[in-house]
């Protein structure tokens, strides 16, 4: 066949649009699914240092199967391909008296939300022209809330078709606790659409790109490399950052991204909010029954959950891929990359933070947590609302 | 009089949890920041790194037998330990010493002793009821085998792993 045919092929605009975006999708996902694993040994390895322990360091290559003196450890990395092997090789045992249809649907259902996720998130701006969204959408963040709050069906139906009392108590604390910070989850986010006035992430990003990270009460308008060797270029966008505004609105973005940050805990059911799988009062929780491959996706829906929220609150207050005065990709392709990495840093900076906040902070009573979301959370978002209003509407420089 | 005890007035620094949070997460962060520098790790890392200097006097390792200072098996296969192994993990087969033996006067020594290390608990019943002081637990504690057949002490293992124990009562010499 002709290559040129094969080009202009490529090239119809559909046809474009359905090969990179499978392309881009392709990737995108192989490479969560790779920060998923390091943040799965980064887990362990962490909670260890905290505890002043070593934490996995064994797993590596068998040099002395082969005739070396020693051993390589490689700092136990191997950990994160034993840890799948070990999981993939395991009896998937499903015990007698489950409702076999749910209790295998269960794990699918908590998968698959993280990963659809994903979709919405801006990771780069633009590679070679093509943005560095899998899907641009007008209603991205409400796409997030609707498609987060199906994970809670998958924890549910965990616990209730494991026919065993352990994982029936998980599963009904996490539908309370998902859906009472789905509630606070939501309303801290509407100050950011105020400002912004979009709910497209790529827009908000955009947004920020110009008008500084949205948790930054100062920003220095245009200030970008080449203008740092004239003088007078720099102190003109240092006058130009200030704005009274933005100093006000600083308080209630702060609020906003503080209880986005705890309720997105809230919702990947992590420490201090992991009532669902409470080790200590009910064996594992929601997953008490499950082995195997069906833990595994568990597993992974839960790290992927934390990569989306992670994702989610990088797009939308730490500025999603862009750096001070890194250009985007419309200026090379290597910018474009170091677009790329700056999310992934952002997002793996933050998914450090959820692992050190877990091997910090104790669980919190039930009472507390209802507590916390329906006396705390949800009033301070509301009036955080109304605050940003308020500033909105008679501050305007 | 009943004995009031007053809940503490939390300031609202303290109800708001936050202030809290970031002194444990400070303190946290001080553990990892000197982990990474591999400072301050308490695990002992096991097969390169041992306790054994530290252990005990009256530590229960695994049972073992011992020869006396002349060399001869103090075992004289009276089966006391067999009989009181709760697990059953000990199995005896006696012999009797041949005619031209020097030893020839303990009459009895054991052809095949055997311990099943899958079987012991290191009770140290046996070392206890032997009349013979000819059974005892040592340190050792890392035996491990790939079966069955492995894990299962012969009489040639066992007095390799008890040695020569000096200082006991002389039971059976030229006067005797």
């Amino acid at each position: 066949m002709d290559t040129s045919l094969i080009i202009h092929f490529l090239t119809i605009p559909w046809v474009f649009l359905l090969w990179t975006t499978a392309l881009k999708s392709f990737i995108f996902l192989n490479i969560v699914i790779i920060v998923v694993s390091v943040t799965v040994f980064a887990e362990r390895k962490v909670s260890a240092f905290i505890q002043d322990r070593i934490g996995p360091n064994r797993v590596g290559i068998p040099l002395t199967l082969l005739g070396a003196k020693k051993d390589s450890f490689f700092w136990g990395l191997g950990q994160m391909v034993a840890d799948p092997i070990k999981l993939l090789t395991k009896e998937n045992f499903v015990p007698a008296g489950v409702n076999k249809f749910y209790f295998w649907l269960a794990p699918k259902l908590v998968m698959i939300p993280p990963i659809l996720i994903l979709a919405v998130l801006p990771f780069g701006s633009t590679l070679f022209g093509i943005s560095m969204t899998i899907c641009s959408l007008n209603i991205g963040i409400l796409y997030i809330f609707a498609i987060a709050s199906l994970s809670v069906y998958g924890i549910t139906l965990a616990g209730w078709a494991s026919n065993s009392k352990f994982p029936f108590i998980g599963g009904i604390r996490s539908s309370s606790q998902m859906i009472s910070y789905e509630l606070s989850l939501g309303l801290s986010i509407v100050p950011v659409f105020m400002i912004c006035g979009s709910l497209n992430l790529n827009e908000i990003v955009d947004w920020q790109v110009t008008n500084g990270w949205l948790i930054s009460p100062y920003w220095p308008k245009g200030l970008s490399v080449a203008s740092l060797l004239h003088p007078s270029d720099v102190i003109h966008a240092l006058i130009a950052g200030i704005s009274i505004q933005r100093l006000l609105l600083w308080f209630p973005l702060l609020v906003s991204f503080i209880i986005f940050t705890v309720s997105i805990f809230a919702e990947t059911n992590r420490l201090p909010f992991d009532l669902p799988e409470a080790e200590q009062e009910l064996v594992g929780g929601y997953h008490t029954e499950y082995a195997s491959m069906n833990f595994a996706l568990f597993f992974l829906g839960e790290y992927a959950a934390m990569f989306a929220g992670s994702g989610a609150i990088v797009s939308i207050f730490l500025g999603g891929w862009s750096l001070p005065f890194i250009p985007d990709g419309s200026h090379g392709f290597l910018w474009g990359l170091v677009n790329i990495l700056a999310f992934f840093a952002k997002v793996s900076l933050l998914l450090l933070f959820f692992i050190w906040v877990r091997w910090t902070l104790p669980r919190f009573r039930y009472d507390q947590l209802m507590k916390l979301g329906w006396l705390g959370f949800f009033p301070i978002a509301l009036g955080n609302i109304f605050v940003t209003a308020v500033i909105l509407a008679l501050v305007h420089h | 009089m009943a004995l009031v005890v007053n809940r503490p007035k939390l300031s609202l620094a303290e109800r708001c949890y936050l202030p809290s949070l970031l002194a444990g997460l400070a303190i946290t962060w001080k553990h990892l920041k000197r982990a990474i520098f591999n400072k301050g790790i308490v695990t002992m890392q096991y097969p390169e790194e041992k306790w054994d200097a530290n252990m005990p006097d009256w530590y229960r390792g695994a049972p073992t037998l011992v020869v006396d200072e002349n060399g001869r098996e103090k075992c004289v296969s009276c089966q006391l330990c067999e009989f009181i192994c709760p697990p059953r993990a000990i199995t005896i087969k006696p012999m009797e010493i041949p005619e031209n033996d020097k030893w020839r006067k303990v009459e009895k020594r054991p052809e095949e002793f055997d311990i099943d290390m899958a079987r012991c608990i290191y009770c140290g019943l046996c070392e206890e009821v032997c009349p013979e002081e000819a059974i005892f637990l040592r340190k050792d504690y890392s035996i491990t085998g790939l079966n069955r057949a492995e894990m299962v002490h012969d009489k040639k293992t066992l007095y390799k792993l008890g040695g020569v124990m000096k200082g006991l009562v002389f039971k059976w010499n030229e006067l005797k």
